[in-house]
């Protein structure tokens, strides 16, 4: 297993593509709480409902001012098929060029498999990671874990 | 361990008795083939336990992805708040491959209960709300897809078969009943 960066630590930037023609940095969500979610490939059954879940409990995340960004190495186009199949309405992320190099950053990327690994991070307004968390590949983390951590991130900020 | 946040309650719709030893609780979806192939299986469940199992259904509609998830939830519970949430419950699994507005319809007239209240409880989503917090109360407590079940407090993550069903439930009985 990967060893993800820890809460603390100033979440790396980074530019990706979110559509075939447009990029998005983690840079310009500064001010704002952001959830990554790494996940293994698009269409595969355990993110499908991972992600498909998240899609549907994003106006949860929008109570937190928190904005969820998805992230493997698909490809855009691939992204973009996959978001329209099933009607996902947060950005996903392209990993895709020089492959894996975001998920690198963050320690959550499996070198053997050559995909990101299922890992969730939450990142203050600042730009710190507040909480981070590894799931076993096969198994769909849920978003119970992202609330809390959203929570009390709120409370402490208060 | 996934542990329900939310036990049943005087809100949930509950089949059998209230003193029942075990609780098992389904966060389901009427589009959901896994929840219409769970449901036969769930009843068999039921039958075999009998007073000894208290059943609840919670709602959890992925509507992104199924059309008519959060209708036939909110169809439910018009059923439901006219006493009749069970009987719309099973009809609407049983014809999970027609839903729709004309499915809607043809059972609250089965039931004996108004069409057009049906419509205007819909066009105002009288029991959006309902539909919304059983939900959520799910995505706080771990439900990550459906059916998801809980037996007492507790997630099950086994398979929706009757044996595994059947043998982690008669465990929590035997648990249940011994003398402290």
């Amino acid at each position: 297993m990967s060893q993800l960066l820890a809460p603390g630590t100033t979440a790396p930037d980074f530019t990706l593509r979110v559509t075939p023609d447009q990029n998005l940095s983690l840079g310009e969500l500064r001010g704002r709480r952001v959830i990554l979610s790494f996940y293994p490939a698009d269409w595969s059954p355990v993110c499908g409902d991972q992600i498909t879940l998240y899609n549907q409990v994003r106006r949860e995340f929008e109570k937190y001012d928190a904005e969820i960004l998805g992230i493997s190495v698909d490809g855009a186009w691939c992204h973009q098929a996959y978001a329209k199949h099933n009607h996902i309405h947060f950005p996903l992320l392209a990993d895709f060029h020089p492959k894996g190099a975001v998920a690198q950053k963050y320690g959550a990327y499996r070198e053997l498999d050559g995909v990101c690994e299922r890992a969730l991070f939450v990142i203050d307004r600042k730009g710190m990671i507040f909480w981070s968390y590894l799931s076993p590949i096969a198994v769909n983390p849920g978003a119970d874990g992202i609330l809390d951590a959203l929570e009390s991130l709120q409370n402490q900020e208060k | 361990m996934s542990l329900l946040r939310f036990p049943v309650n005087s809100s949930d719709h509950v089949q059998g008795p209230d003193n029942a030893s075990v609780t098992l609780l389904e966060y389901g979806d009427y589009e959901c083939p896994h929840c219409g192939l769970a449901h036969p299986v769930v009843q068999r469940v039921q039958r075999y336990f009998g007073p000894r199992l208290r059943f609840a259904y919670r709602h959890f509609p992925l509507t992104e992805i199924h059309e008519y998830a959060e209708a036939a939830a909110e169809t439910a519970e018009y059923a439901g708040f006219h006493g009749r949430f069970w009987e719309a419950h099973d009809m609407l699994f049983e014809n999970q491959d027609r839903l729709g507005l004309p499915l809607f319809l043809a059972i609250v007239r089965y039931l004996g209960l108004s069409e057009q209240g049906l419509r205007d409880a819909l066009a105002h989503g009288t029991f959006a709300d309902k539909v919304r917090r059983d939900f959520l109360s799910g995505v706080r407590s771990g439900v990550n897809g459906t059916p998801t079940f809980f037996i007492d407090n507790r997630r099950y993550d086994g398979p929706v078969d009757f044996e595994p069903l059947v043998a982690t439930i008669a465990a929590q009985l035997e648990y249940a009943m011994t003398p402290a």
